[in-house]
């Protein structure tokens, strides 16, 4: 399991080339500028299923003689088992099967990883959280099943618990794991603590830097808790043979991960584990982690029928993919002229109860940013008793830039300069050490806030009451291992088969990126996302490496095809090899008297087939590295009501780069989205734990998403700074756009309210105390 | 779990007379059917009174307006007599849910659901409105702030089911509004709310008022002192800050997941001075 770890996303190797292959290598010098397809907005493939409701989502998969799979979840947040009695259970007519921990025996080897990731799909020794599954049944329909659960008896020995990021590291607080001391620590600590880990990044002097500086802007951050909101709750319908076998249809942004989890946990190998996944309605990182599937595998095995499980969305609250609650400390210091000597943050991001790396990720995005001489960053890990964190689209970042760019915000204003300008004056340029390590090559964030000083919006008058704000953001984004097939077809149009899962219309970018590349029409290319048993490894779809790294292998693959075309034209002409090139979707003979040769289609090829060789394809497999950085900027024009605290989000720009934006219209949509997500986490988004550590609002009444009359029409610029390390110069686009509108909007309800608002969501209560305390105080 | 549609009032009020496990009344079942999914609640029977045909009706009478206790209020929503006489009415129980929601859920619903926070509820209050009630033992009126008992609770009896909800005869420049707050445009439940019922007399004096509170107390608070500071004024500012002291005053608010006590308190207040100047603007207030 080494080679997979949940959230691989943070590659800090910006420089390093794309590994060499049969089907490479691709020459950063090559990078095409010139597109005849890529650029365009044609229709996705899956549009018109998914607008007429003919698309097949998690929960349209069935089986026949299928059972309902239902949890048993842990009311306490934290609970030692003492006994869990489900005999009443299985003996009620129609369950089929009870499963406990009991039966899914731990084979994860060792691995501590692997073994929490077992441990949250179903408590072992001791509930964690309010929401963490403890048994689970199987029965003929739903009432039967929620009849089952009821009868089972578990035995909770009550713990104290602790939900907080700041009380979880106060001496004294409740241990959520005694066996946690945390790393990264020299000497290792002799006492557990609720740290899982201290991560550092940094260079240069940075006690030296604060001595230099004439300003220094010290300030604490607080974010809360969200989740990622996708309409789409988990389904599954897994099937366990008695032969061994398996196959499960799920909504996951990464088949290929959940086999080898699942697999991994069920003691199974991968080869015997067929998974396909479905239309998905809604991920950003929520569906790169196993829940209820393994629960699903192991119901099946015992009960010998398949069986399908749909979370409830109280479930999808309670027991999967919050984002960190953070604590954030800040200290910047500044000169006069606007040079920032020195910048230090310490970052607190609460884990759920298991060890993963969202300090680490913040403490490595928070000042990717600038060019600073000296740096230092301090991840804490803090472990609390709250559901196990999950990836959320650029996870980490936008609360690091939160803080950080409020920060900057109130630097800047400190020596009376214009914000833009001042973040010009401090940005990472083309050979920038980032913060977090690497040396930067052609890079964004200079352009896009030169973009933005440019932008009407930035000069546009404000009504009573508005304020505006504007910040920048960072995202490593992703490349990872990657397999593709082409495959032409006896007519010559052209079938692609995927293993990274369509999250935003990759389906369409990759038919546009095939089409450039053989020069046939966009509608001549046809792109499934493949099931695990047709295709080698695919990472997932995180990182915004969809249409990054699935484009790359893709035109790879064209090219090995076109090799292929052109070998068969040559057969078909009776003339050498070198003599054939392939131009504009046709082979074309360039030898001497040969000028009468009629160039051939690609369909007039595939018609030759059956006799000159047989079938037709391109395959590639690679590791996708030298993601590019990106870096966006956003503005935004918020309104205050001065006697509630309500605030409306009046308009609102995204600029960020692309690379290339091989279908524009569904980049402006990662733009728009991330951007409407950030605005629900900055507004009203928050998880609510009661006193006796349950969460309080697992609805979508009481967590507050924005709806669309929230929204303004959020305008987007796509500035294309092509990535040397992709044949077509594309970065991946899909996380970035949620990582500056935290800050944008603090800073622009900050000036809106004439007060510095420090704690996201700034909800109408927050902000009007905020207003009001500093009314009191004749600021 | 029995369901039952039964076509007359008297009907439905002997089912739920005669069940002995736990029976509910359904009208649009915006809220019923929420709770059931949840698992809050598992009904032995449910009466569905959308069936009943006179529930559907909205008629002019000697003594005001009545409204059928199963007319939806999208339906509400377009019925030009009460838009003209009772705005504030419309607009509480207009801004409930969806589109889809607003097709099948009814202010009687709204009503009995008692929360605290019902759209619904407090105009109602403010216009001095009666729930008419039919149960085994027949007919009674209840004042609308006296139907709930507490978040959740109603005071109907055992069997008794409301059939329609009735509002005053309007005099002449009345007018009433509804604000509530929340953190987004729509799809929500209100934080706080406020209603204000006024009728002026020829000078634009106000001569008589009505102040109602929503989620500031176990259920909607009929606030008289605030509605006396408006009486006799034409809504000066001093009047209104007065207003506002009295609303505030009367609340006695919690701290949860919708909003902090302090909150409540305070924006209780600052909606009410809104409806207020709404509510004269309507009524021809200048």
């Amino acid at each position: 399991m080494a080679t997979l770890k949940e959230n691989n996303l943070a590659n800090p190797t910006e420089a390093s080339p794309p590994t060499t292959s049969e089907a490479g290598p691709h020459e950063p010098l090559l990078v095409k500028r010139d597109f005849k397809t890529v650029g365009t907005r044609p229709l996705r493939p899956d549009g018109v299923d998914k607008v007429t409701g003919r698309a097949r989502y998690g929960a349209d998969h069935n089986l026949p003689g299928q059972l309902v799979g239902l949890v048993l979840r842990s009311p306490h947040a934290h609970a030692r088992i003492k006994g869990i009695d489900t005999a009443k259970a299985a003996k009620l007519a129609g369950v089929k099967a009870v499963i406990t921990a009991a039966d899914l025996p731990d084979h994860t080897g060792g691995d501590e990883s692997l073994f929490d990731i077992l441990d949250n799909c179903m408590a072992r020794d001791v509930a964690r959280y309010d929401g963490h599954a403890v048994a689970a049944v199987a029965a003929v329909d739903a009432a039967t099943a929620r009849a089952a659960l009821k009868l089972i008896k578990v035995n909770y020995e009550v713990l104290p618990h602790v939900t907080d990021v700041d009380e979880a590291v106060k001496p004294g607080a409740p241990l959520i794991n005694k066996k946690n001391f945390t790393r990264g620590v020299e000497p290792a600590p002799a006492k557990p603590s609720n740290i899982a880990k201290r991560s550092t990044f940094g260079h240069g002097d940075v006690a030296a830097g604060f001595r230099h500086a004439d300003v220094i802007i010290e300030r604490t951050y607080r974010t809360e808790q969200t989740h990622q909101g996708y309409i789409e709750p988990h389904a599954c319908v897994a099937s366990v043979s008695p032969d061994g076998t398996g196959e499960l249809w799920v909504c996951t942004q990464g088949h290929f991960a959940y086999r080898q989890w699942c697999a991994a946990i069920l003691g199974m190998d991968v080869a015997k584990l067929r998974v396909t996944s479905s239309e998905i309605g809604g991920g950003f990182g929520g569906k790169t982690h196993i829940w209820m599937e393994p629960l699903a595998l192991a119901l099946s095995r015992k009960a010998n029928r398949p069986v399908k499980m749909v979370m409830s969305r109280d479930e999808v609250f309670r027991a999967s993919g919050p984002t960190s609650a953070t604590s954030i400390d800040v200290k910047l210091g500044v000169t006069k002229d606007g040079t920032i000597t020195a910048a230090s943050s310490t970052l607190r991001y609460s884990n759920g109860p298991y060890f993963g790396m969202w300090a680490e990720l913040g403490a490595m995005t928070a000042f990717a940013c600038y060019d600073l001489k000296n740096v230092e960053t301090i991840g804490l890990e803090v472990l609390v008793n709250r559901p196990k964190v999950a990836a959320y689209r650029a996870p980490s970042a936008p609360e690091a830039a939160f803080a950080i760019e409020s920060a900057v915000d109130e630097a800047a204003k400190a020596i009376g300069m214009d914000p833009v300008d001042f973040r010009i004056r401090n940005a990472a340029r083309e050979g920038s050490r980032a913060s977090y390590g690497p040396v930067y090559g052609p890079i964004g964030i200079g352009p896009t806030l030169e973009a933005a000083r440019n932008h009407p919006h930035m000069k546009a008058p404000l009504g009573p009451h508005q304020g505006r704000g504007m910040a920048c953001g960072f995202w490593f984004n992703f490349g990872g291992q990657t397999c593709s097939d082409l495959n032409i077809g006896v007519d010559g149009t052209v079938t692609l088969s995927v293993g990274t899962i369509d999250v935003g219309g990759s389906r369409a970018s990759l038919a546009l990126c095939v089409a450039e590349e053989l020069g046939i029409p966009y509608d001549q290319v046809r792109c499934t996302v493949a099931d695990t048993g047709t295709l080698g490894h695919n990472d997932m779809t995180d990182g915004s490496r969809g249409t990054f790294s699935s484009s790359m292998a893709l035109i790879f693959a064209a090219r090995n095809a076109i090799k292929v075309l052109t070998a068969r034209a040559a057969q078909m002409w009776e003339i050498p090899l070198g003599e054939v090139v392939w131009k504009d979707g046709h082979a074309h003979a360039t030898g001497e008297g040969q000028g009468n040769l009629a160039p051939l289609s690609l369909k007039e090829i595939a018609a030759a087939a059956p006799t000159t060789g047989g079938p037709i394809a391109g395959h590639a497999e690679i590791t996708a590295d030298g993601a590019g950085v990106s870096f966006a900027t956003h503005i935004c024009d918020v309104e205050v009501d001065p006697e509630t605290g309500r605030t409306r989000v009046v308009r609102y720009t995204v600029i960020q780069d692309a690379g290339k934006a091989v279908h524009p219209a569904y980049v402006e949509g990662q733009y728009q989205g991330g951007a409407a997500q950030g605005i629900g986490w900055a507004l009203n988004e928050e998880y609510v734990y009661g006193k006796d550590g349950r969460l309080q609002n697992p609805t979508f009444l009481d967590y507050r998403i924005p709806v669309c009359s929230d929204l303004p029409m959020i305008d987007t610029q796509i500035l294309e700074i092509p990535n040397p390390n992709h044949p077509y110069g594309v970065r991946g686009v899909g996380e970035t756009s949620i990582v500056p509108p935290l800050a944008a909007i603090a800073n622009a309800v900050s000036n809106a309210a004439g007060v510095r608002m420090t704690h996201i969501p700034m909800s109408p209560p927050r902000v009007l105390k905020a207003m009001m305390s500093a009314d009191k105080l004749g600021t | 779990m029995r369901y039952e549609a039964p076509a007359t009032v008297s009907a439905a009020v002997s089912l739920l007379a005669k069940e002995k496990g736990q029976a509910f009344v359904m009208a649009g079942g915006t809220d019923l059917l929420v709770k059931m999914k949840s698992g809050l609640v598992e009904p032995d029977l449910i009466v569905d009174i959308k069936r009943i045909k006179p529930l559907h009706e909205v008629k002019k009478t000697a003594s005001g307006i009545t409204i059928g206790a199963a007319l939806c209020n999208a339906a509400l929503g377009e019925n030009a007599l009460l838009r003209k006489f009772w705005p504030g009415v419309v607009e509480g129980a207009t801004l409930i849910g969806s589109k889809q929601v607003q097709g099948r859920c009814t202010m009687a619903g709204n009503l009995c659901n008692a929360s605290p926070a019902g759209d619904a509820v407090p105009a109602l209050v403010a216009a001095g409105a009666k729930a008419v009630i039919q149960g085994p033992k027949g007919k009674r009126k209840l004042a609308i702030r006296d139907v709930p008992a507490g978040p959740g609770r109603t005071n109907l009896k055992k069997g008794e089911i409301i059939t329609s909800i009735e509002l005053p005869k309007r005099e002449a420049r009345s007018a009433d509004a509804y604000l509530r707050f929340i953190p987004r445009t729509e799809m929500d439940i209100a934080v706080v709310s406020a209603a204000v019922n006024l009728t002026l007399d020829a000078k634009g004096v106000v001569r008589k008022a009505a102040v109602a509170l929503g989620a500031v107390a176990p259920t909607v608070l009929d606030v008289p002192a605030a509605a006396r500071a408006l009486v006799g004024t034409k809504l000066d500012d001093a009047a209104l800050e007065k207003m506002a002291a009295a609303a505030r005053a009367a609340c006695r608010p919690i701290d949860d997941k919708r909003g902090t006590a302090a909150f409540r308190t305070q924006v209780a207040g600052v909606l009410a001075q809104r409806a207020a100047r709404t509510a004269y603007a309507r009524a021809g207030g200048k």
